[in-house]
């Protein structure tokens, strides 16, 4: 476990329920990823602004921290580009299908104490960690 | 105004979050899901500060009568546990265990996650749109 890092974790997790309370608090909305994102294309025209929004402050934010820091956040992704397709339709059809992904069911369902959310979460941690599982028995991991 | 305005800011403070737990690096992701490898308890934390805070947040939240800046609190209303719930977790899961990357790591990673990190949301852009243009659409988009 010499690469668990609970500090910046913490702060991290912090920043993101301010972030969720935030938006609930001054637009009344979930702060749901997935949820936010399709609705930008699919959500009605008055509906769309807000998404638009906070997709812009999203992808800003590292870009800003990498003015700051003086240094890009580290994106090392092994997978080949046959895998990050499959994986991107996966997550795109997945969460659309179950309403929602790490933050919208992970973070705000949770805090909601919804049980569909707890049982998004469930089988979504146990799928993920069974497909790591998986694809390190059979490519060595 | 001030909706978009708000919007704004609550994106890049949880863009912020996620880049300062290194939740936007998918090794970091995929070390978490590991869990008989070199395991990284990481993102457990993460997601644990967020929801303490989330919980208690909230509530103070729906102690207003409606939000700041719109007419009312929109939370999900559906309660059902159905297979659509547990089948799009369970796709959801999957993809996530392939890549590392889930929904808002991966939007905040397009300004610097090069190619991969590109071709991961045009493949999202692609699920999403053969779920929202066929007949498996719901009534609304959340």
């Amino acid at each position: 476990m010499e690469n668990f890092t609970p500090l910046t974790a913490t702060i991290g997790g912090v920043l993101i329920g301010i972030s969720a309370v935030l938006l609930m608090s001054l637009t009344g909305r979930i702060a749901g990823i997935s949820g936010i994102f399709a609705g930008a294309a699919f959500a009605n025209r008055g509906d769309r602004g807000w998404r638009w929004a906070f997709l812009v402050g999203l992808v800003a934010a590292p870009l800003i921290y990498a003015l700051a820091s003086g240094e890009s956040p580290p994106f090392e992704l092994n997978a080949g580009a046959p895998t990050i397709i499959a994986a991107g339709l996966l997550v795109g059809f997945g969460t659309r299908l179950g309403s929602g992904c790490t933050s919208g069911h992970g973070v705000c369902g949770l805090a909601r104490l919804s049980p569909r959310s707890l049982v998004s979460v469930i089988v979504f941690m146990f799928a993920g960690m069974a497909t790591v599982a998986v694809t390190n028995a059979a490519f060595g991991g | 105004m001030g909706k978009t305005i708000s919007a704004g800011i609550t994106g890049l403070i949880f863009g912020l979050g996620l880049t300062i737990a290194e939740m936007t690096n998918p090794a970091k992701v995929l070390a978490f899901l590991d869990l008989f490898g070199n395991w990284d308890p990481s993102l457990a934390l993460v997601m644990g500060a967020a929801f303490l805070v989330t919980l208690a947040g909230y509530r103070l939240s729906w102690l207003r009568k409606q939000p700041v800046f719109a007419e009312q609190f929109q939370i999900p209303g559906n309660r059902q546990i159905d297979s659509r719930l547990a089948i799009g977790a369970l796709l959801f899961g999957i993809g996530w265990g392939l890549a590392g990357l889930c929904p808002g790591p991966a939007i905040a990673a397009l300004g610097f996650g090069g190619t991969k990190a590109l071709m991961f949301i045009a493949a999202v852009v692609a699920g999403v749109l053969a779920y929202d243009l066929t007949a498996l659409k719901p009534k609304t988009a959340g």
